[in-house]
Formats: C-alpha cells, structure tokens, sequence
C-alpha cells in the first residue's frame, strides 16, 4: 500500500507560496534585521581590543569578582594571541542581535501566556517545535527568504534560542507566590501595576535564567549558522572541518568556549547582587551599618 | 448629707450604631455548578442539601452582620471555617457570590472596577499572615507601595511610609530588605505598610498567627496603642481565642461558613449560642476576658461629700441597707475615699472638723475600670471590704465584692 501524505511537499509549497507573496515584506524584515546587526557588529568592531577586554574584565569584576577578572581577561587575549578576535567580535555581535530580537519577541509572549491559558495552550507546542526541530533545517528556508549571510543566521538563530526566556518568563510569572498577587490587588494595583510593580520583578529571577539560556542557545547556532555565511568563529571551524586542519578547528572551537563561559556568567550574575557593593550616599546599605542600628535599637525595643 | 441612689451605668459606655460595614445575606459558593446552588439558595434550600446536590462547597452561608465605625471586630473559627474567605469579601480579593457587602453606605459587590480599586486605596487596607513583603524592595519602598500604587508623588510617599515606619518603630530599619528582618519586624512592616496610606478600615487576616506567642502578645499591645491614637475600623481574623478576647470590641464566631453569634467576649462567654461556641471557652480562663469595670455592681451605699452634711445621717442609711462601709464621691462623682461605721463613730468621737476624710479606711485606693480581673483578683481576695472601681476619670463606677466575683468566676466555669 502506498501511503504518503507528502508533508514535505506541502512545507516546500509553503515556502514557496511566502516567496512568491511576501517578497517585499520580507526583503524589508532583512534590510531591519541587518541593519541592526551589522551596526552592532561595526559598534564592537569599532572598539580596539585591549578597551573591550578592559570593559569586560571591569565589569566582571564589579559583578563578580576579582578571580573571574582576571581570567576573563586572561581569556580574551588567548583569542588575541590565536588571531581570531574579529570573528570573536563577530560572533558576538550575532548573538547580541540575536538574543535583543529574541527578548524582545520573547519576553512578552511569555507574559501572554502567563495570563491566558489559551495562549499558552497554542503557544506551547510551537515552542516544542522551535527547540526540538534539528537546528540546520532552519537554515534552508532562511537562506531562501533572506539569501545568504548575517541576516538569516540572526533569523535562524533568533528562531532557535527564543524559547527558554518565553517558556521561563511564562514559568515565572506563573509562580509568583498568591499572597504577593493578593497583597498587590488589596493595596488596589490595575492589572498592569500587578504586572509591572510586583510579578514582573518577583519572577525576574526565572526570567534572566530564560535571557541566559537564550543567549547560551544563541551562541551554539551562530556556529552552525555559518554554513549559510553568517561568518564569525563558525566560519573558522567550518574551514577547520572543510580543509581537515585541526588545529584551526581546535582555536575556533577553544573562542566559542571561551564566549560562552564569559557570557553565561556575566548574565547569570545580572539576577544576583553585585559583589562589589557600590557605598550610596544617604543609604544605609552596608552590612556593618545594620549591626550598629541593631545593637543601638535593642535596648529600645526592650522599653516598649 | 444626701444618699446617691440613682443608678450609674457600668461596663460599656453606650455606642453609636453607625455600621461601617454591612453584610447583607452574603454568600460565597466555590464549585463547577455554582448558578444551580444558587438557584437552590434562592428556593430557600439549606446548606446540606445544596451542597449534596451541586457538589459545590458553601464556603460563606448567609453571613448578615454589621461592623461599627472604630471597633476591632475579630472574626474567629476554627481553619476552614471560611474566614479568611469572609474578610476577602470585604474588599473583593474573593467575590461574593450572593449578597451585598456596603462600605460607608455604598454596596461594593455592585462597584466597578475602577471605584473598587479605588475603594481599596483609600479606604481599606490589608495585613496578611505570611507578611506577603515583596523581597526585592527595601522597608521603606514596601511600606510605600501602597502609596506609590495610587500614583503619590516620591517626595510625598517615603515622607508619608517614613511615619508610618516611626508608629511602629521602625523608622530606622527603612533602607533595609524584608529578609534581614525577624518576623515580628517584618509584620511591623505589613502593619505600617497598611497604615501608610490612611485607610478608614484595616483587614487583618490572621495577621499575627505566624508569629511566636510573645511577639504575638506584643504585637497585640502594639495594634491596640496604634488603635487608641487613631481609632479605625479593624476586621481581624484569627484562630486565637486569647487574641481574640484580647484586642476584640465584639466577637464574630464561624463553624462551616455560618456565623453562628456576634456579640462582645462578654456576651459570647456568659452565653454561648451553640456547644461548638462554648467548646471555645472550655479552657478559658474568665478572669483574662473581664476587666473590673465589667462586674463592678452598684451595690453600696454612696455618700456625696459637701459642706454641711449629717453625720447620723450617714449612719443611719448604712444600717437600713445592712451595709458595714460607704462610699464617699464628690459631686462629680469622683471618688474620695471609703468609710465604715466604725471609723466614722470614731472620727465623730474625735470631734474633727471633717469626720468623712479622718474615717477615711486606709489602703482604700480604687482599682481603674480597665484593669483585668485576673490583677484584681488578690486584692479582692484580701481586702475586708469591697473594692471601690473607677473610670479614667476617676468617677466611681460601683464596687466589687467576694461574693460578686465569686460569682462572675462560677457562672463562666
């Protein structure tokens, strides 16, 4: 029994159906997409090296810590030394192009979906389909729509990571404890007030979880995105693989590594608190002025 | 001399009926077939049968009451009893499924959103049990929030949060987080948070359970100070008896979503409408629910103290109403001292110029109304006379005897 229902066919049809219609559109989407991306691209490129990776390592240091400091700034000049800091840069600027598109898409849906169940039900496996389709069947209807280079790779890439800060940010919001909701609704907050002054930052812990796995998933399809010319570190490995040169293989793959520790870390630590506290005037945030306001306000207390 | 016979009204000062709140046959079903419960309901089905027919859970049946202006009205039940569910309908967090709750005269199951959201601004506050602080934000800015939601300009708000803060004492702790607070603190917070914005009504929702028994008691002493320099209208829920009977005006007891009796502690513990009501008190210690003021009785001969007044006179008085001692006020009442026969033969014996003030029994000081019982109760013990009670102002109220507490303590065991 022959039995096909040529679903292949009809994608392909699909697809050739939004060419034939949509051109304009689409070429208008493309001219957004990479005007935004390559100014980001030329903004970072414009940096010298040695001010970016003295941002870096400050700002690491600020959230993090001194050790992280130094090794992130050890790190990027290992990607100096390996002469392939222009497509670090590159890459990077993908996957910030990528990961802003994604959030900004991503973050309200998430909000959608926590406060209808019907978009949640419709929205869900849409997302199954974004994670779990394997990430190079993206790229052929990208090439086709948007032609080769840094814009589909930012369309694919955006497709792929989008779902954990849309899922996360859904997780989150969902979560919020019912007395901080009840609380807000006594104290008379509208539903946008709810929203913005007490779920939004109760599940932003949930939700900069979601922008980190976002960027994280960014990152592994800028590499893969480089077999449509996306260029950047992919490239470096594609031409490692295409020639068989280890070696260039190993230095791509060793800067990818390196990007995504850095990045996973600096954005894990934006949903904690600085390590460095920055003393504010007029603000009595030190740990060592709570202990003298304590010791002063118990005798005090005992009086009343 | 002249025999002050006319009664003096002990106990309660008499109040304005003015009701804040009202509840008018309210009703709140939970379930998937809520429109035929309440059809059954409006047939005038009961309870039972409702809720053996629609599988719905009745979790407020048919909740009338009124709540006066500036009392703390507890609403006590054992935990599924639905109070929590009952205060929610006070300001919509939960809405009623049947019939009208008025704020002020105005029905606020009819408001619209807009109003209700105003209502809750301006009038009502709450304070929750498990505190409900938002942890991202300092004292000082949870304390705000409320202010900050009604759109008060910054300046105004953290000055307004910042007394707030200071009337519970906590002034100094504004720049910290909820978390490095302990729990009384942080329900000092929820306290000044609802008091921030100057609401005419506070919805307490079992809003010291969660704290340790002394916290508790001086978080109890807390609301009542805070009560007696601006008096508003409290709903506070509990399970406690004793805080109940604490910091409660009147008492409203529920058992399965019914309020089964309103009344003061008082009322509810010399008459308990149910066994369920009375199953409260079994382990209550009467002498912690009365003050003194609530069983002093005007039992004993008064005298007014003024120029010119007869000594036989006096004396004889005291024998026709078989009384050993008098009181003596002045005109205004105030009380001046207590006499007996004896002292007073013996002060007119001496042949002073005022025989009152040397017959005067020594160590006669009165016990102030508020007093509760169980700090009068070795004095009463002790003393040969009854004990003279007066108000704040220091009028006299009445007296209380051995045999009168006696019987206050037997009739509530």
């Amino acid at each position: 029994m022959d039995f096909d229902l040529s679903i292949g066919a009809g994608a392909s049809a699909a697809v050739e159906y939004m060419l034939d219609n949509f051109s304009p559109t689409l070429d208008a989407i493309a001219d957004g997409i990479g005007l935004f991306a390559d100014g980001i691209k030329d903004a970072l490129l414009w940096l010298p090296a040695w001010a970016f990776i003295t941002a870096v390592a400050l700002f690491a240091f600020w959230r993090i810590g001194w050790r992280f400091a130094v090794l992130c700034g050890a790190a990027l000049l290992l990607i100096v030394g390996m002469g392939l800091w222009k497509e670090t840069v590159e890459t990077l600027a993908l996957v910030i192009a990528a990961t802003a598109i994604a959030i900004t898409i991503g973050i309200p849906l998430g909000i959608l979906m926590a406060r209808s169940p019907i978009t949640a039900a419709g929205t869900r496996p849409l997302l199954d389909l974004m994670q779990t389709m394997p990430a190079f069947v993206y790229l052929i209807p990208a090439a086709m729509f948007f032609g080769l280079g840094a814009v589909p790779g930012t369309i694919a890439t955006v497709i792929f990571s989008m779902p954990p800060v849309v899922r996360l940010t859904a997780l989150g919001l969902t979560q919020v404890n019912r007395e901080f909701i009840e609380a807000g609704l006594a104290f008379g907050c509208t539903d946008r007030q709810l929203l913005f002054k007490v779920q939004f930052p109760l599940a932003l812990p949930s939700i900069m979880a979601g922008v980190n796995q976002t960027i994280m998933l960014g990152l592994s399809m800028v590499v893969i995105a480089s077999m449509i010319g996306a260029g950047g570190l992919g490239n470096t490995v594609l031409t490692g693989i295409q020639r068989l040169d280890v070696g260039l293989g190993f230095e791509g793959g060793l800067a990818v590594v390196i990007l995504a520790i850095i990045l996973d870390r600096l954005t894990q630590s934006l949903s904690q608190p600085a390590a460095l506290r920055i003393p504010r005037l007029a603000r009595r945030d030190s740990p060592i002025m709570h202990g003298a306001v304590e010791m002063e306000s118990a005798p005090a207390k005992a009086g009343v | 001399m002249i025999i002050e016979d006319d009664a003096v009204r002990c106990g309660d000062a008499v109040r304005t009926d003015a009701n804040k709140i009202a509840l008018r046959n309210v009703f709140k079903i939970f379930g998937s077939d809520v429109a035929h419960a309440v059809d059954l309901i409006r047939a005038g089905q009961g309870k039972d049968a409702v809720q053996a027919e629609t599988r719905c859970t009745i979790g407020v049946n048919d909740a009338s009451f009124g709540i006066r202006e500036g009392e703390i009205f507890v609403v006590m039940g054992l935990s599924g009893s639905g109070k929590s569910t009952l205060l929610r309908l006070l300001n919509r967090l939960i809405e009623p499924t049947l019939g009208s709750v008025s704020v002020d005269g105005q029905d606020v199951t009819r408001m619209s959103k807009r109003d209700l959201i105003e209502l809750r601004r301006r009038d009502m506050s709450m304070v929750f049990q498990s505190f409900a602080l938002l942890p991202n934000r300092t004292v000082l800015d949870n304390t705000a929030f409320g202010l900050e939601i009604a759109g008060i300009s910054e300046v105004e708000r953290n000055r307004k949060a910042l007394r707030a803060l200071e009337a519970v004492g906590l002034d100094r702790y504004a720049a910290s987080r909820p978390d490095e607070l302990s729990g009384g603190m942080k329900q000092r917070v929820g306290l000044a948070r609802a008091l921030a914005n100057e609401p005419t009504i506070l919805l307490m929702d079992e809003a010291f359970s969660a704290l340790d028994p002394l916290i508790r008691t001086e978080m109890q002493d807390e609301l009542l100070r805070l009560q007696a320099e601006h008096s508003r209208t409290i709903v506070f829920v509990s399970h406690d008896l004793d805080e109940a009977m604490r910091i409660g005006d009147r008492i409203a007891i529920m058992q399965d979503g019914v309020v089964v009796q309103v009344g003061t502690p008082e009322e509810i513990v010399m008459s308990p409408a149910n066994g369920y009501v009375r199953s409260f008190f079994r382990n209550v210690d009467v002498s912690h629910v009365f003050r003194a003021g609530d069983i002093a009785r005007h039992s004993q001969v008064t005298l007014i103290d003024r120029a010119g007044h007869s000594v036989n006179a006096a004396l004889e008085r005291m024998r026709a109403h078989d009384r050993d001692v008098a009181i003596v006020i002045a005109r205004d009442k105030r009380y001046q001292g207590m006499i007996s026969a004896d002292s007073l033969k013996e002060a007119v014996r001496a042949g002073g110029a005022d025989p009152y003030r040397q017959a005067f029994l020594p160590d006669m000081n009165p016990i102030e109304a508020e007093t509760p019982l169980a700090q009068v109760m070795g004095r009463v013990a002790e003393s040969r006379w009854p004990l003279p009670v007066v108000d704040a102002q220091g009028r006299y109220l009445g007296a209380i005897s051995k045999s009168s507490l006696l019987m206050t303590l037997d009739r509530a065991g």
